[in-house]
């Protein structure tokens, strides 16, 4: 995976900021933002995950013209493949088991990001109800203007070979 | 508001409760900012009929998500150095969610003041959903 251009836009980090329910001002109000000792808006700091609106292919977004696993008034009986070479993070199938940050700087509202996905380690664990684990890691560098590094993301996907009911 | 080496202590907790009787339409609202449309999260006639679970439940970023108020709220804004979390038990709607941080160190790195932080989330249950680690930037 690879997201050639992520701009980090004030306003999209108010609609993902209300969805994590925060009410922290250095996300939404630009005056208060801009007195603060961080100086402007910055990202929440989860707030790389939405890098997949950025993504052409991400996998779990429908697009025109493209069959869609969701259903409609039933279940459509499409059954997503997972193409060759893609991230695992919590891919339709799959959960998602970690996820772990670096920031190298936070984030703000103005950054144009790029993000390079690599595959990271893998291995298996005998699960206590959902038979054999397979955990892989994938690990996104996003980079600013500037080609200095501002986050690194490593999330870890899991697949069960049956449905784990909690 | 970014807190200082000198006074933190170890063992320091702060709790807040992220979330009470989650809606459906909270975890509709994160899928839509975060651009992740799983239908398992979404899509009830999929999720049941299909995936074979007994509801939708939440993106495991969105309780990480909530988590990080935790933090930000007491270190302050843009001082995170690291967060990681595992996701531990599902997070269905109706969860009530509460999360805890703890200092579990106060050090110095390159000379850089920084607490280590625990956090644990749990649900209405008292039972884990996530449970993590983060590292933010002090003040000397």
């Amino acid at each position: 995976m690879a997201i050639d251009r992520f701009p980090v836009e004030a306003s999209h980090i108010l609609m993902f900021a209300r969805a994590i329910g925060e009410t922290n001002p250095i996300y939404s109000d630009p005056d208060h933002a801009a007195a603060s000792e961080v100086g402007g808006i910055v990202a929440p700091p989860t707030f790389v995950q939405a890098s997949a609106q950025f993504d052409p292919d991400y996998f779990l977004r429908p697009k025109p013209g493209q069959t869609w696993f969701g259903s409609g008034k039933e279940p459509t009986g499409i059954v997503r493949q997972k193409s060759e070479g893609e991230g695992s993070g919590a891919a339709a199938g799959g959960l998602h088991a970690e996820q772990h940050y670096v920031y190298h700087r936070t984030p703000r509202a103005g950054d144009v990001l790029t993000g390079t996905t690599f595959p990271g380690k893998s291995w298996t664990k005998e699960g206590k109800r959902g038979g054999r684990l397979h955990f892989s890691e994938s690990v996104t560098e996003y980079r600013d203007q500037n080609g200095e590094l501002v986050v690194t993301a490593t999330g870890v996907g899991v697949r069960t070979e049956k449905v784990i009911e909690s | 508001m970014a807190l200082n080496a000198s006074t933190l202590q170890v063992g320091e907790q702060r709790t807040e409760v992220l979330v009470e009787n989650l809606s459906r339409t909270q975890i509709v609202m994160y899928a839509g900012a975060s651009g992740d449309y799983n239908p398992v999260h979404t899509d009830e006639v999929f999720v049941t009929k299909v995936a074979g679970y007994p509801t939708v439940f939440a993106h495991g970023m969105l309780s990480m998500g909530m988590t990080g108020r935790v933090l930000t709220n007491w270190v302050g804004d843009g001082r995170l150095t690291r967060y990681g979390v595992r996701f531990v038990r599902q997070v269905w709607p109706g969860d009530s969610l509460t999360a805890t941080a703890t200092v579990t160190a106060v050090r110095t790195e390159d000379g850089v003041p920084l607490a280590d932080f625990e956090v644990v989330t749990v649900n209405q249950d008292g039972d884990p959903v996530v449970s993590g680690y983060a590292t933010a930037r002090l003040d000397p």
